[in-house]
Formats: C-alpha cells, sequence, structure tokens
C-alpha cells in the first residue's frame, strides 16, 4: 500500500525516544504544562486541548487509569495515522508513555482499525523490542516508579468505534456505542476508571513536542491553532498523499499544491466534515474556521454533487450505531431526500423541511457522529442548490 | 454443537447504571449542592442530580420515553433533549449529571423543533395503527404524538409490517415492527433482571432488538418474567393474550368454568379503570367476573394457604434429615411459587434444582384440587371443567402449559390471564368494575386467610410460612413475637433480606402433622435462618453467596420472586410500572391481610376440611405429591 508522502515530514527529523527522556526527565505537572504552553490541541478533529484532557485525568482520584491511542483511522479520505504506525511508530509509543507518566497510568492500549490487522504484527515487534530496551514494562529508562506497557486491541470496521466512549465501549467487548457524556472518560472511562483517548497523530506531535520544545510548536500556525498537521489529500488532483504543513493554511493554498487548482469543492474533514466551495477556497483550515481531522477529498469541475451527497449519506445511513432516534432514523430521511431530488420529485418545501432535520440532528443526536452526520448534506444543499434541483424525473416506461 | 448465550452479565456500564451520582459518592463533595436554573427557576441540587430530577422537582415537565425509573439511563430517544447555555448541542435531560452551575431551556424553540422531528423520525419507523393495538389509549408514543400535536405523518409511515410476529412463547409475543429502539426492554433483561435475553443487533437503519441468533424467544433462555412488557412504550411487547380461549369456553353451553383470583391483580386491575394505584377491588372483581359468565369464583389465597403446609412440611421435613438424621439434604429449601424463578433456575443453575420446593405453585394446586376434589364434591366431569387463573404474571402462561403439570389426567389450569386481559375482557363486557357492588368469594374454596394475601408482595411467602411454622412447632401465638402477627423483619422493599428468629419453645405436634413427626425435641433451641429477594437479579447475587460459602448458605429457606416487588410487580400487572406505584399496591395488600380474621394458613378451616376429606393421609402423603408436586427440569444456559 503505497502512499506517496510529498512534503518533508517533521516525525523524520525526530529520533525515537528524545521526547519520552525529555518528558521523563521532568515532574509529572511539568509535563502537563509543556503541552499546554506548546497549545497543543487534538489531531482526531475535533481539536480538544490535550493538556486539558491529560489534567483533568491526572487529577481524577484513582489508582487505576488507562491511556488509549485511538488508531480506528475510519474517517473516510484520511490515511495518515496508517503512515504514522508504519513509518514512525516509536513516536506514537513514545507519546503514549508520556501521557501514561502525566496523567499515572501503568497500561496503554492501542486500538488498531480492523483493516489495519496486517500493521498489527510488526506493531507487536516493536513492543516487543521496546520490552528490551525497556522502554516499556517496568521501571521505565530506569525511572523508579514508572512502570508502563501497552497493548494491541483489534477494532472490527465500525466507523462509530473512532468515536472515544464507543471505542471504549468496544475495548470492554461490548457493541460499539457511545455512552453519555458526561461523564467523560478522563473521568469515567474505560472499566470506569479515568481514561485518556488520544489520536495517533497527537500522541506523536506530543514525542516531538518534548523532543523540539514547546515555543517550536507554539511558533508554529494560527493562535488558536497551532502547530503541524498531517493532511490524506485524494480525490481529483494531480499529487494526492500525505501532506505536512502549519494550521491555518487556506484551502486555495492547498489546491494549489496538490494540484487541484481547478476542484469546484473540496470535502474537508471526512464525511464527517463540510462540503467547501471554490467560492470559499480562501477560508482557513483551522479550528476556528475548517477544523479537520486530515482529511481532504477533492472535488473536480465534472462531478455531480448530487452523488457527492448521496455517497456521504449512505456513509452513514450504513456507519450510525442505531442507537438514538435523530441519528439512525434521520440519516435514512436525508438519504431518501436525495434520492426524491436525483428522481426529480423533491418539492423545495421537503427539501427545506429536510433542511431544518439535519439542523436538529445536528442539536440532538447523542455522539458526535450523529451530530456531524448532516453537515455534508447541508453544506452541499447551500452551495450546490441550483445543481441540485431541477433534474428530470426519468421517463416512464 | 451447543454454542453459548449471551453471557449474563449488566450490560451498561457502572456510570449509566448508577443514574445520578450521589453527593456522598464524590470524594469530598459531601452535602455540596449546586444551583441549575430551568426556565427561569432556581433550584440547589445535590451535585450529580440529573437535569430530568431537577426539572420534575420543580414541576417542569420533560417529556421522556427511554428513560424509565427502575431502569438505568440510555439517552438514546432524545426526546428529552434540553438547551443549555453555553453548549452547542442539546443535551438529553435524562443522561445529564449536574456538576457545575447550569441555566436550563426545557422548552426553547430549537428544542421544540427537535422534539417534533424525533416524534416524527419515531412515528416514520413504527408500524401500526393506533385502534388496532391493544396500547391504545394507554401508549407512550402516542401520547407524544398528542402532546406534541403531531397531526400528519412528515417523514412517512411504514405501510406494511417488516417482521414476523414471534408467538413462539407461551408468555410473551414480540411484535419488532412497533418498536422504536428505546432499548428498555434489553435494559430490563440485562440490567434489571440479569437474564439478558434480549440485545440489540445490527447498525444503523437496520438495527433491530434480536435474542441470541434470531432464536424463537420460546427457545432462548428467556425465563418468561415479562418485566419487558411492563416498560415497554408502545406495543412492541405483549402477554400471549388467550381471552378468546376464555370467552369460548365461557360461550360453551357444557363448560364449567372456574376462576381463580389471585391477590396482586385484585391490588391493581383498578389502575386499568382510571382508579388510583394501590385501590384493591376484591370483592367488586367478584360481581364483575360473574357478570362476565365464570360459574364459580374462587380465591387463590385458599392454594396459597395450602402450599404453605406442603411447602412448610417440606421445610420441617427436610430440617429432621438434616437436624436430627445427620443426613446430607438440600437446604436453603428455595420456595417455588413465582414459575419467572423457577426458569431461572433451571437455566442458570440446574446443580440447584435439589432446593427448589417440590410443591407446586398455588396456581397449580388450585387446578390440581378442582379437577379432582372439587370435581367429585360436585359430581362434575373433569373434562368439562376450564380452569382459569387470574394472575399478575405472564410467566404463569408457561407454568400452566408445563406437562408435567396434569397429574389429575387434566391439565391443571387451562388459561392463565394476565391482569390486563382480565381487565379487557371486563371492558368488553360492558363493566365499570369500579362502580360495582361488593360480593364474596365461592365456597368451599374461597375461605382464605391474610396469609394468602400477602404472597402477592416480596416477603410475603416467607411471612405467611414463618406466622404458621412458629405456631405449629412452637405451640405458641404468633402475636407473641410479633405484634398483630406483623412479621416486620421480612417486609419491605429491599432487594435482599437477611432475618434470623430464635423458635421461643418447642410444642406438642398438632394433629395435622402427627403423620410425619412424633416431637420437635431436635428442634429445640434451633435458630431458623431466612432469606428473601425479589428480582432475579437478586436472586443471582444470593445464589453466588450459596455457592460461596456466605451467609445465605447457612439460611433454612428463602423466598425467591423473579420480578421486582414479587407478584405486585408482575410482568401481567397494568402499565406502567415504577417504585411508587408498586408500593401503593403493596399498601393495599397488606391493608387487606390485616382485615382478615384469619391471618395463618393453618387455622384456615377449609384447608382443614380438605385435608380431612381429601388428602387424608395429611401433608406430604403420597396423594399430596401426586398431587399438590411436581419436578424440575435442568435446562442450562447453552441453547443447542
Amino acid at each position: 500500500m503505497s502512499v506517496s508522502i510529498r512534503t518533508p515530514l517533521t516525525f523524520r527529523d525526530v529520533p525515537p525516544g528524545v521526547g519520552l527522556e525529555a518528558a521523563l526527565a521532568l515532574k509529572r505537572p511539568a509535563v502537563i504544562a509543556t503541552l499546554r504552553a506548546a497549545d497543543l490541541r487534538g489531531r482526531g478533529g475535533a481539536g480538544f486541548p490535550t493538556a486539558t484532557k491529560w489534567n483533568l485525568a491526572a487529577a481524577a482520584q484513582s489508582k487505576t487509569k488507562y491511556v488509549v491511542c485511538n488508531a480506528d483511522e475510519g474517517e473516510p479520505g484520511t490515511f495518515k495515522d496508517r503512515v504514522i504506525l508504519n513509518h514512525f511508530p516509536d513516536l506514537v509509543l513514545d507519546g503514549m508513555l508520556i501521557g501514561g507518566y502525566a496523567i499515572g497510568a501503568r497500561k496503554g492500549l492501542i486500538y488498531l482499525r480492523g483493516e489495519y490487522t496486517y500493521l498489527r504484527a510488526p506493531l507487536e515487534g516493536i513492543l516487543a523490542r521496546r520490552r528490551q530496551e525497556r522502554r516499556l514494562g517496568r521501571a521505565i529508562l530506569g525511572k523508579k516508579g514508572f512502570d508502563f506497557d501497552i497493548e494491541i486491541r483489534m477494532g472490527a470496521g465500525a466507523y462509530v468505534c473512532g468515536e472515544e466512549t464507543a471505542l471504549i465501549e468496544s475495548l470492554e467487548g461490548q457493541r460499539g456505542e457511545p455512552r453519555n457524556r458526561p461523564p467523560f472518560p478522563v473521568d469515567t472511562g474505560f472499566q470506569d476508571q479515568p481514561t485518556i483517548v488520544n489520536n495517533v497523530e497527537t500522541l506523536a506531535w506530543v514525542a516531538c513536542i518534548f523532543a523540539k520544545g514547546a515555543d517550536w510548536f507554539r511558533a508554529l500556525g494560527t493562535a488558536k491553532s497551532r502547530g503541524l498537521k498531517i493532511f490524506s489529500v485524494t480525490g481529483d488532483c494531480e499529487r494526492p498523499g500525505i501532506y505536512e504543513y502549519p494550521m491555518g493554511l487556506t484551502v486555495g493554498e492547498l489546491m494549489q499544491r496538490v494540484g487541484g487548482e481547478g476542484a469546484k469543492a473540496v470535502q474537508i474533514g471526512g464525511a464527517a466534515g463540510r462540503c467547501v466551495p471554490a467560492a470559499l477556497f480562501d477560508r482557513t483550515i483551522a479550528f476556528e474556521d475548517i477544523p479537520t481531522g486530515g482529511s481532504i477529498i477533492v472535488f473536480g469541475p465534472q462531478r455531480d454533487m448530487l452523488q457527492v451527497a448521496k455517497n456521504f449519506m449512505e456513509f452513514f445511513v450504513e456507519e450510525s450505531c442505531g442507537q438514538c432516534t435523530p441519528c439512525r432514523a434521520g440519516t435514512r430521511k436525508l438519504l431518501g431526500g436525495l434520492e426524491l431530488l436525483e428522481n426529480g420529485r423533491c418539492s423545495i418545501e421537503y427539501l427545506s423541511e429536510l433542511c431544518r432535520l439535519g439542523e436538529s440532528i445536528s442539536l440532538a443526536s447523542k455522539c458526535g457522529l450523529g451530530q456531524s452526520s448532516p453537515k455534508a448534506f447541508l453544506s452541499i444543499i447551500r452551495h450546490f442548490r441550483d445543481e441540485l434541483l431541477g433534474r428530470p424525473a426519468p421517463a416512464t416506461s | 454443537m451447543s454454542v453459548a448465550p449471551a453471557d449474563d452479565a449488566p450490560r451498561a456500564p457502572l456510570s449509566q447504571r448508577v443514574q445520578s451520582v450521589r453527593p456522598q459518592q464524590v470524594p469530598g463533595t459531601l452535602g455540596a449542592t449546586v444551583t441549575v436554573t430551568v426556565d427561569g427557576q432556581n433550584l440547589p441540587v445535590p451535585l450529580g442530580t440529573t437535569i430530568l430530577e431537577a426539572a420534575r422537582q420543580l414541576g417542569i415537565r420533560i417529556p421522556t420515553l427511554c428513560y424509565h425509573e427502575d431502569l438505568c439511563v440510555a439517552g438514546v430517544c432524545r426526546i428529552c433533549v434540553v438547551e443549555v447555555e453555553g453548549q452547542a448541542t442539546l443535551q438529553a435531560a435524562c443522561a445529564y449529571p449536574i456538576t457545575a452551575p447550569l441555566v436550563i431551556q426545557p422548552h426553547s424553540r430549537k428544542v421544540r423543533r427537535a422534539r417534533r422531528h424525533i416524534l416524527d423520525l419515531m412515528l416514520a419507523e413504527h408500524y401500526g395503527d393506533c385502534y388496532a393495538c391493544f396500547r391504545n389509549g394507554n401508549c407512550e408514543l402516542q401520547s407524544l404524538a398528542k402532546e406534541y400535536g403531531v397531526d400528519e405523518f412528515r417523514f412517512g409511515h411504514v405501510t406494511a409490517p417488516r417482521y414476523p410476529v414471534d408467538r413462539s412463547s407461551y408468555a410473551v409475543v414480540r411484535d419488532m415492527n412497533k418498536c422504536i429502539l428505546c432499548r428498555r426492554c434489553v435494559r430490563t433483561c440485562i440490567d434489571l433482571q440479569e437474564v439478558g435475553v434480549l440485545e440489540a443487533v445490527g447498525r444503523g437503519d437496520r438495527t433491530r432488538i434480536a435474542t441470541f441468533l434470531d432464536k424463537p424467544l420460546g427457545e432462548v433462555v428467556c425465563i418468561n418474567c415479562g418485566q419487558c412488557i411492563n416498560r415497554c412504550p408502545t406495543g412492541a411487547l405483549r402477554a400471549n393474550d388467550p381471552t378468546d380461549e376464555v370467552w369460548n369456553a365461557i360461550d360453551h353451553p357444557t363448560r364449567h368454568v372456574v376462576i381463580q383470583t389471585a391477590p396482586s391483580p385484585r391490588a391493581a386491575i383498578g389502575e386499568c379503570f382510571g382508579c388510583e394505584p394501590g385501590t384493591a377491588l376484591t370483592f367488586q372483581l367478584n360481581t364483575a367476573l360473574r357478570q362476565c359468565g365464570f360459574d364459580r369464583v374462587f380465591d387463590t389465597n385458599f392454594t396459597a394457604d395450602l402450599t404453605i403446609i406442603e411447602e412448610g412440611t417440606e421445610l420441617l421435613l427436610r430440617l429432621r434429615q438434616a437436624l436430627q438424621d445427620k443426613q446430607p439434604v438440600a437446604l436453603p429449601l428455595f420456595t417455588s411459587c413465582s414459575p419467572g424463578w423457577v426458569k431461572y433456575l433451571e437455566h442458570f443453575y440446574p446443580e440447584m434444582i435439589p432446593h427448589l420446593s417440590s410443591a407446586k405453585s398455588p396456581q397449580q394446586m388450585f387446578g390440581a384440587v378442582i379437577k379432582t376434589y372439587y370435581a367429585r364434591m360436585h359430581d362434575l366431569d373433569p373434562a368439562q371443567i376450564v380452569t382459569v387463573a387470574l394472575m399478575p404474571c405472564s410467566a404463569k402462561k408457561f407454568e400452566c402449559n408445563r406437562p408435567e403439570m396434569c397429574s389429575s389426567g387434566y391439565k391443571d389450569i387451562d388459561y392463565g390471564l394476565t391482569t390486563r386481559e382480565l381487565a379487557q375482557m371486563i371492558q368488553e363486557a360492558g363493566i365499570h368494575l369500579p362502580d360495582l357492588t361488593p360480593s364474596d368469594f365461592d365456597d368451599p374454596f374461597g375461605t382464605a386467610t391474610g396469609s394468602g394475601v400477602i404472597f402477592g408482595a416480596t416477603g410475603g411467602v416467607m411471612e405467611a410460612a414463618i406466622r404458621s411454622v412458629i405456631e405449629l412447632v412452637c405451640g405458641v401465638r404468633i402475636e407473641s413475637i410479633f405484634e398483630h402477627a406483623d412479621v416486620l423483619p421480612v417486609r419491605g422493599f429491599e432487594g435482599v433480606k437477611y432475618a434470623e428468629l430464635d423458635l421461643p419453645a418447642i410444642g406438642p405436634v398438632p394433629p395435622l402433622l402427627a403423620g410425619l413427626f412424633t416431637d420437635w425435641s431436635w428442634l429445640a433451641g434451633a435458630r431458623l435462618k431466612v432469606g428473601v429477594c425479589h428480582g432475579t437479579a437478586n436472586a443471582h447475587k444470593v445464589l453466588e453467596d450459596i455457592k460461596a460459602g456466605g451467609p445465605f448458605s447457612q439460611c433454612h429457606f428463602i423466598e425467591f420472586m423473579a420480578c421486582p416487588g414479587g407478584c405486585l410487580g408482575g410482568g401481567g400487572q397494568p402499565i406502567p410500572t415504577s417504585p411508587a406505584i408498586r408500593a401503593a399496591r403493596a399498601r393495599a395488600i397488606y391493608a387487606e391481610d390485616t382485615a382478615y380474621e384469619v391471618r395463618k394458613s393453618h387455622e384456615n378451616p377449609a384447608i382443614a376440611r380438605l385435608y380431612g376429606e381429601f388428602f387424608k393421609d395429611g401433608p406430604g402423603s403420597p396423594l399430596c405429591h401426586e398431587l399438590l408436586h411436581t419436578h424440575y427440569t435442568p435446562r442450562g444456559k447453552y441453547i443447542v
């Protein structure tokens, strides 16, 4: 599975272990303070401040805590975690160890996407090697009292298990369905113990931050979205692949670099993200503007946006966990509306009602999946209304 | 090949099984309160109170559907969403614990629109027309549709059934076409009862509630308790209804139709006629049943008294074997009158079946007596007698169809009716139950005692047994130990109760038991240890305690009831159910007990007459064993 890596990657410049050693030289609160200074926000897409998450887990009263690496990379169009786990696994493991040290956990779990089963054997090999090197197991790097080991658990192909509480349910051997929040995993997570769940890329950046310093990271990106970001670019562009850029890049700049200048729209953030039309290519990719976990899908001028919308809605109808009403039943109705549009049978009135339904799904769904499920639908209807409306009804025989 | 069923461990994460984090559970926050503002009204609440609880305290209605007071939180239907100031999305009021000051808008424009959309979506998934549904007028979805002014199916409506109706179980009928996936049944089965027959399968809009490998309900480890029926908001779950057969029997020219009524339905049936929970209509019901055309109306309490004598005798025999003969014997003795509990034991602890009393339940004893003693007394052909039982229970439907329950040559009980089904029959006959003039039960089986009545509440069987065993063995009046004969240590709704009782003296062997015992000297100085539990989740705890050699392994006698609250919370009782409703029914039952002149089973003159005329060799005799006792089937929890 060869992926073109199109830009130099910082991860190549950071040797394994450097960040870990630097972090273990600090006192636990100083580890979190460093992260806070770097102002790292979660790279899975939600952008939650990593230091805040870790601090809550560190403050939670419990003898048993867990660090979970979310490697259930299921967002359509993203493959950067796969590349990171393939090429820079030690950085991710270092990040988990730093997390374990910071919050006082002794156990880490990697929740590996079912489709990445082929990565399991090499990762197990690396875990074994690290146990030999005392970078895993008892008294890590000779530091007394810091014991930490990591176990790999496999996902089984459900998109929703990328949602952290569904992931935890799945880890516990149950049906992967999101829990009610609060309580949050930092308080009541895996086996009801305080748990931090971090994306693969986030953990790799943690290692880099301790290797290169919080100031280095902080100086990059925008005021609200510091640092660098890995993008997985696919679709109608000349140079698909992996890119690393500081946060705050405009969509247009990114399109130039990937050879997607003629694109009529870009889906940013995968199925759960939103569709940005060419008219808005001056918008920036950052948590305060257009957030993304890294998935960039380019749509060329020839693409039928109705089919694009349908594809995303079919995805959610398939991948909704089926637990809460708005997402389970609502996504099906939105897809039904697109099918009506396709056949020229959707009234403006019904389309407006479906848009209001989409807003209700966003507001009332239980988890992030449900809340983001109508976003692609709503943004495509908003920006490509003329393209979608007025399709001829199929000729009746 | 056999395969393991869904395990019986609770599924909901602990945080959701505990509905709210009570202050004492959060270290350092004892007594901490936080102020919540709902719709402009301020209320200080203990940390961890949910938004829903706070709103209810303020008298503000927030609609709910998947929420149920008896169950762990799910937060899946989303009908209870509210706006929390400062949060981008709406939050489920039932599932949101308040840990910081919050400002809540329970009925804002966004909220109303989202709720209406959610309802529209549920109605789009829900097949069926209200007028062709047994929950018409008592359906939570229907009420919400009214509350939110639904007057069209905005997102369509299922017009043809998608799933076949599962009628394989004697007790519970599942029509998944009406299911709105609130998962109350799943939580009831796994978390409340710890049985685990139902689970959500499939994903997205193919999600549905299923049994293990989609086996018919009649073939899985379902214990027929029907607790899922009581908590289903729609008509997706119902009891297997034999009303038509019962009407056929009543209308048949030569059939002699006899009905027995159990105490719990009598304390609850009023709810089906708009009465407050806790309104006992025992004697009005007798009138109604005669008006419906039943030939005889008897009181199940009569055979409840008989059960106490037979089961009490069995207890004494086992105690003698243990204490006097020093022989190994299965103790503690387990009660056997709850058929849901019996099937639970058969499935999950088949190795403990020897502990189960061989005495049939009062329902089955009644049938056996009717088709033998009663038939002979009135010169009736047992083949022409149809025995109907009014029970608070869906499992009784399974019990009366057990193949071993026909030792007289005829089915002991032909039909088991639930409280709900009989209420329907009464309505169909044009009768408004609460308005009727009370009338008595028919003789001879109308004579009962207060001990029989309290069978309906958890701890009741144990209390009845203690009243009789103490008097029969000690020769003293129970009132000398417990004021008004109220054995308070075994009463109340705690899930598991344990009590010890010193035998104050040893008396002469009463004539009733003279055939079996010569003296009680071997009981001198004994301390009776008893346990009571209700709900199979609690049964699970007690059985595990016994296996681990805990305090319950030292008990002599343990009462088990499958349903929370005992029979008064049975799966055949009026819908809805809640702790408050069950407590009201219990009050009605204990009030009825107090009103009886005779409150001890062994003092029932009709029982004495039955032993004198029919079971002449006394309790535990071969004829008693043939007609009044049964045996059990080790089923195991593996489905072949």
